[in-house]
């Protein structure tokens, strides 16, 4: 016993000595134990293509009028189809339900023509009324859906949404025929068509939901796997908790003929080690994320596995401009210039981020900002001085908040650094549990704090109309008129062109005033198996099932 | 006997009447709340989800209801939407209750023996290998002994898989780690419970009387010098089967672990207060079966 014991202690040990095999680089190419097919992922074969992918956490339910996250969206795109479907390369609008559409000249009314073949996945024909039930079930006040404000862009959602309209007729959603639907704006809406693809304005199949629960609140078991409807690619196949979700072929999707693969799992696996671990042992095809530690390996020795793509994100500071010395404009542009953010994102980060002079991520629906900050540490310095600091004397010392995070808290400490060695000023970190930082933030209740906005949908708007003066999402005091009248004028607009250069203005005035400081772009990284082909890489992270194969 | 256990398990219910309230008290007023999000619900949303789930009531009735959950399970979770509490608990218990029991086997098959073996020749290299061993598991947390293994036995040698919970192998490697682990603590306490018990005087007796070695051991010593081990596994044990965060994040192992801490994270008050309250339940009966124990293996303690 004793030499089993010392034995497997021994063994123990030895693992730790071999810690070098840590590095994908070793156990990639260490000679007789080297795997052929590192990084192949789980083995496919003809009639069993089930791609293995990490998906971050546990999804909280599938029902598309209720959730909010990114992992329960990377399954829900499987599950059910829109009224429009999303381009494999760039995510434009496509035909989805809906096989063509009419926009009317005054850019306010769309009506669209749905397949004939269009079927649930129990093999119900799919309907214009199905869309309409599930658009008035979306915006019932009693399921209080947290991204119903997605459809407030339709005449009189918001207000059927608040409760102050009871009259559902005049929401502007109309059956015309069984396979006719149409939606007026208040607004033209020159993003609308990707709007819709968007969780939120997914259909749901209101006689499932009547025979599982109460149709028009939360808690209903209709997205079990043995009660569940969609009308996607896929439909759901297993879904064992914390542990895997997998979905299958749906026979009675109307394009059933172009899907290649037989099925996906969904792994939610929280930690990237984990994940990483498992796509070395060939579990998976595709990882959700890469430890900030192994992407150098990869890059270097792998660089045919590590995926580094755009992503419509943007990493910044939030500051709060009621308190001085903060609400002067001129030390929050000295604060912004004093941060040197490619030693950040090359340094630190080293997966490809772009350091951001703007917020709005480069070529977003086309928008790339004019607006960005620019200036040197001497300026920094001056500006400084004028605002009352030379040299950061008198400079009242001030938090910076951040989540409780090994990244944000090394970010932190190196503009903490270049604060302190550049305008002399210093800043005490402080980090927080998520959710109390979330409430801190919320309260205002912070100096500066740590921030990051993903997009909702490809258009500047999604970035810029949170600064509106009193804004959900504001949170940090600030308030200007001309921006508020010009994002209010830009979505009124329906020329493109014309659009884009009052996002233009908004943006400048927005990165003079700096209320924000933004750090640098996100990218997403993957670990993804060579023979999975149709991947491209695409600002929202969205990779349409139904074009992927394997080879 | 019987007198004392009813005793027992009335005293349990003031105890978890506690844990259940502080509980309540200490999430509800913990900063941030479960719909606390990084996109900000608007106001008139929020204040019906709220009303959903009942936390627009005044919070005396809030903590009446919450208390009545606890007993049924049949509150709905916040953070996993179409189940409740109940469910999620029936779910999971019964994996972590398998990883546990493994780990415990393991635990023991390893620590008892390597304890004994130590303490049968104190100060020599039977005593200092084994003692020593159990000192780098004693420090050796398992965040950083499961990852080991895992480069080892799954990614250098390829027996296993890294993680899930599928086959039966995937059950050897997180269920080593957590034993290992814990096989320490046995292992020393082991030796220094059973050192105690073989400087005494009936030993000495016994040895005076010309019983073997092995006699000694199992007949007149092992029953005292487990008394330590025995008072430490209860808690520990409970522990165990109701889940490990560590191991199950770094295994990905679907258990209760989980939900224990990240209900925390999530605000979601109904599964925080069904988690810690089964988990008081586990520990209040682990103890009370020590106390049994204990009265069976030392005759010094009586039970009523």
């Amino acid at each position: 016993m004793k030499a089993l014991f010392t034995a497997a202690c021994l063994a123990v040990l030895l693992v730790g000595c071999n810690k070098s095999a840590d590095k994908p680089a070793a156990s990639g190419g260490s000679g007789a134990k080297a795997d052929p097919g590192f990084g192949s992922g789980p083995a496919v074969a003809p009639g069993k293509m089930i791609l293995h992918r990490g998906n971050g956490s546990e999804p909280s339910d599938l029902d598309p009028q209720i959730v909010t996250g990114v992992p329960e969206h990377m399954i829900l795109m499987g599950l059910f189809e829109g009224l429009t479907d999303e381009d494999p390369k760039d995510l434009h609008p496509i035909p989805g339900v809906a096989e063509r559409w009419e926009i009317s000249p005054d850019l306010l009314t769309y009506t669209f023509f749905l397949r004939k073949n269009a079927k649930w996945s129990n093999g119900d024909a799919f309907t214009a009324r199905d869309f309409f039930e599930a658009y008035k079930r979306m915006l019932e006040p009693t399921l209080a859906a947290q991204y119903a404000y997605m459809h407030h862009v339709v005449k009189n959602a918001q207000a059927y949404n608040e409760g102050k309209l009871k009259d559902f007729s005049q929401v502007g959603y109309k059956v015309i025929d069984d396979h006719t639907f149409q939606v007026t704006l208040i607004g033209p809406t020159p993003y609308f068509l990707s709007l819709v693809n968007h969780t939120s304005w997914m259909p749901v199949h209101l006689p499932t939901l009547a025979k599982h629960g109460k149709p028009y609140e939360r808690g209903n078991k209709w997205t079990r796997p043995e009660n569940f409807v969609g009308n996607g690619s896929f439909t759901l196949d297993q879904w064992k908790v914390n542990e895997v979700l997998t979905i299958k072929r749906n026979p009675h999707y109307w394009d059933a003929k172009t899907v290649k693969l037989d099925g996906l799992a969904f792994y939610p696996i929280s930690s990237s080690e984990t994940e990483e671990r498992m796509f070395r042992a060939n579990q998976l095809h595709v990882t959700e994320t890469v430890p900030l530690s192994k992407i150098p390996g990869y890059r270097k020795n792998h660089p045919d596995l590590i995926r580094i793509e755009p992503y419509l994100s943007t990493y910044f500071y939030r500051i709060n401009t009621t308190k001085p010395p903060l609400n002067d404009q001129r030390v929050r542009k000295a604060l912004a210039l004093a941060i040197d953010r490619a030693s950040i994102t090359e340094n630190i980060l080293k997966a490809g981020q772009i350091p951001a002079f703007n917020l709005t991520p480069p070529g977003t629906g086309g928008y790339t900002a004019r607006g960005k900050f620019s200036g040197d540490l001497t300026e920094a310095k001056k500006i400084l001085a004028d605002a009352g600091f030379p040299d950061g004397k008198g400079f009242p010392p001030f938090e910076l908040l951040y989540n409780t995070s090994e990244s944000h808290r090394v970010i932190a400490e190196a503009i903490q650094q270049m604060w302190k060695k550049n305008l002399g000023i210093e800043a005490k970190l402080l980090n927080q549990e998520w959710k109390v930082y979330l409430d801190s933030q919320r309260q205002m209740n912070y100096q500066i704090c740590r921030a990051g906005w993903t997009g909702d949908y490809v258009d500047p708007n999604t970035f810029l109309d949170m600064w509106l003066t009193g804004g959900g999402q504001n949170e940090t005091g600030w308030s200007n008129k001309e921006y508020d009248r010009l994002i209010g004028e830009a979505a009124r607009t329906g020329d493109a062109a014309a659009r884009h250069e009052l996002f233009q203005k908004a943006e400048i005035i927005l990165m003079d005033e700096l209320p924000i400081i933004p750090i640098y772009h996100y990218t997403r990284q993957h670990l993804i198996s060579p023979k999975l082909k149709g991947w491209h890489p695409t600002l929202l992270d969205h990779h349409p099932y139904k074009h992927l194969w394997f080879e | 006997m019987a007198r004392f256990l009813l005793i027992r398990l009335l005293q349990t219910l003031p105890v978890l009447w506690a844990v259940a309230t502080l509980t309540f008290f200490m999430v509800r007023y913990a900063p941030g709340g479960p719909f606390t999000a990084e996109k900000s619900i608007p106001p008139e949303i929020l204040k019906r989800l709220e009303a959903h789930y009942g936390l627009d009531k005044p919070l005396g009735v809030q903590y009446v209801n919450f208390l009545k959950s606890l007993v049924t399970g049949q509150q709905p979770s916040i953070r996993h939407s179409n189940r409740t509490v109940g469910e999620i608990i029936r779910e999971s218990f019964p994996v972590s209750l398998e990883l546990g029991a493994w780990a415990l086997l393991i635990a023991l098959a390893i620590g008892l023996p390597a304890g004994m073996l130590a303490a049968q020749k104190p100060n020599s290299a039977q005593d200092y290998v084994p003692m020593s061993a159990a000192m780098v598991g004693v420090c050796l947390p398992t965040f950083v002994l499961g990852p080991m293994v895992v480069l080892f036995f799954a990614l250098k040698l390829g027996w296993f898989h890294t993680s899930g919970w599928n086959t039966p192998g995937d059950r050897v490697l997180p269920a080593l780690t957590l034993g290992f682990h814990l096989a320490a603590y046995v292992a020393r306490l082991t030796r220094g419970g059973m050192l105690e018990v073989m400087g005494q005087d009936f030993i000495r007796t016994a040895r005076a009387k010309g019983a073997s070695g092995l006699r000694i051991l199992t007949r007149h010593a092992l029953r005292g010098g487990l008394l330590p081990v025995v008072t430490f596994l209860g808690p520990a044990a409970a522990g165990l089967i109701t889940g490990s965060f560590v191991i199950e994040t770094v295994f990905n192992i679907p258990g209760l672990g989980k939900y224990f801490v990240g209900s925390v994270f999530d605000r979601d008050i109904p599964v925080v207060g069904g988690t810690v309250f089964f988990f008081s339940a586990i520990i209040l009966f682990f103890n009370l079966l020590v106390d049994v124990a204990q009265a069976w293996l030392n005759p010094k303690v009586r039970l009523e």
